[in-house]
């Protein structure tokens, strides 16, 4: 009998403002809407160790789609990976917002709207600004920060039967082991628990939770049953999970819902909003596609990720480390350079799902700790913003 | 020892195959995640790594156990051993 690892009680982390702690120390700048891009990448491409978080979007939007992007903006600025925040914009107020949002954390942020000066003028002004930001960041310090400030999110992607077989479920047994320790968890990706949805809204850790979730995914249900045409049945599962040896969309749906363990959501969240019921194991309603889950989930707060593939999906975010595993031998052979954590031999036999989570729980503490995650060291930085319906 | 299949609950009536394919009429051995537990099957098709098999005989209208759910129905007479894949079950969804 193997003993079971000890976990680990804290990670080195960077202490913010606001008493949370990030893994990582960035200072972004954050275009507000998609004109403003070349001006933000101008800025990060004159001061080294800035990023730019170019986007498609942030003009003409209405209703709940805008509030989303506002909220999506100042999460991305607030989450605790992100030291200080550059915000540039096209008009003034807009601008004022996203920055007066962001500066409830306490971290330093500072807003240039281009209109009556032009991308040069804006670019110098940005650019004096995030030289002293970042030179003011370099000197930050990885200091203990106990567990509970880890906020882990998870998403799989590019699944095939060993996610839900290996992946999958060692995600899962991390979150079993993690949960006490007083983490926030979450996962998302509404459409793709389609026939597990009544034993997840059973993970309800109250009947409000339980409710909420039943209704999120039937609002969600009746969207793709209103757009659906004959072509629904072969896009899930699609072809490619067929071959594969997939069945149906509930045998899909259930090994999605492995990730979560044996754990139990608190609350059910919005696109990118924040906890607020405290710690534990939250469900946000999201896409299934990959770079817009994790974009919302950053903006929610979340600072470090989980990302188990079966094909190999080669995801990463500008901000919020994405640790992939992966229990297919083909894709740890033919893809190793994107894969953190290989747990292939749970197939084999020659690793338990135990050991396998503590196998993860090393990764995601090297990763916590400031190892680069594969994404990071090959470049992947999808910073992709979900839009609700049509501009104005 | 090898591992051929592996079931994830001890409810479940089909397990995946995870070695390269099994043969028919091959001795197979299943191991049992939730439990930890080995149990033997013997093929009667031949199946591809991924793909499942069924672990006891299955009639039209029964339903297809996977990680302890429902995963759908038997469309069309199952035996223990057999191939279980899109040609003898259906989702119960759409």
């Amino acid at each position: 009998m193997v003993k079971n690892m000890e976990i680990p009680k804290s990670f080195l982390g960077y202490k913010r403002e606001n008493g949370r702690a990030g893994t990582r120390n960035h200072v972004i700048i954050l275009p507000v809407d998609d004109i403003s891009n070349a001006c933000a990448e101008a800025v990060a491409n004159n001061i080294k160790g800035t990023i730019a978080l170019p986007h498609s979007y942030g003009r003409l939007q209405f209703g709940a789609d805008l509030e989303l992007h506002f909220r999506t903006m100042i999460g991305t600025g607030s989450n605790p990976n992100v030291a200080a925040v550059i915000v540039i914009g096209i008009e003034p107020k807009w601008t004022k917002k996203i920055v007066d949002g962001i500066a409830k954390t306490g971290k330093p942020v500072e807003g240039y709207h281009i209109e009556r000066t032009g991308d040069i003028g804006t670019v110098m002004k940005a650019s004096k600004k995030a030289q002293e930001f970042v030179m003011w960041a370099s000197e930050k310090q990885r200091e203990e920060c106990p567990m509970s400030d880890l906020w882990i999110s998870v998403k799989c992607g590019e699944s095939d039967t060993t996610s839900g077989l290996a992946a999958n479920p060692t995600v899962g047994n991390l979150m079993d082991k993690l949960e006490p320790m007083g983490v926030h968890l979450c996962f998302g990706e509404t459409s793709e628990l389609t026939g597990a949805e009544q034993v997840c809204a059973t993970r309800g850790a109250t009947p409000e939770a339980s409710e909420k979730f039943m209704k999120t995914w039937s609002s969600y249900n009746d969207f793709i049953l209103k757009e659906a045409t004959d072509d629904l049945s072969e896009s899930q599962p699609t072809a490619g999970n067929i071959a594969g040896g997939l069945t149906t969309i509930e045998e899909k749906a259930f090994g999605n819902f492995q990730k979560i363990g044996n754990c139990k959501f608190v609350d059910v969240l919005e696109p990118a909003e924040e906890p607020k019921k405290g710690k534990g194991l939250y469900f946000m309603d999201t896409s299934s596609a990959a770079a817009e889950c994790v974009t919302l989930q950053a903006a929610a707060g979340f600072n470090i990720h989980l990302f188990p593939t079966g094909q190999g999906n080669i995801v990463g975010n500008p901000i919020e480390p994405v640790i992939k595993l992966t229990a297919n031998p083909l894709t740890v052979k033919g893809m190793g350079e994107h894969i953190d954590c290989d747990v292939s031999k749970i197939l084999s036999r020659e690793m338990n799902m135990s050991q396998a989570g503590d196998e993860l729980i090393k990764t995601t503490m090297r990763v916590a700790n400031g190892r680069l995650t594969c994404a990071e060291a090959l470049g992947h930085k999808e910073f992709v913003m979900t839009k609700l319906y049509r501009s104005a | 020892m090898t591992t051929d299949i592996i079931i994830h609950d001890e409810k479940d009536n089909v397990g995946v195959v995870v070695i390269d394919k099994i043969t028919p009429k091959q001795d197979c051995a299943c191991w049992i995640m939730e439990n930890d537990k080995t149990v033997q099957i013997q093929s009667i098709d031949e199946i591809q790594l991924g793909h499942k098999i069924a672990m006891v005989d299955l009639n039209e209208g029964d339903t297809i156990l996977k990680y302890g759910h429902d995963i759908g129905k038997v469309v069309k007479s199952i035996k223990k051993g057999e191939h279980v894949h899109v040609h003898n079950v259906k989702t119960k969804k759409w």
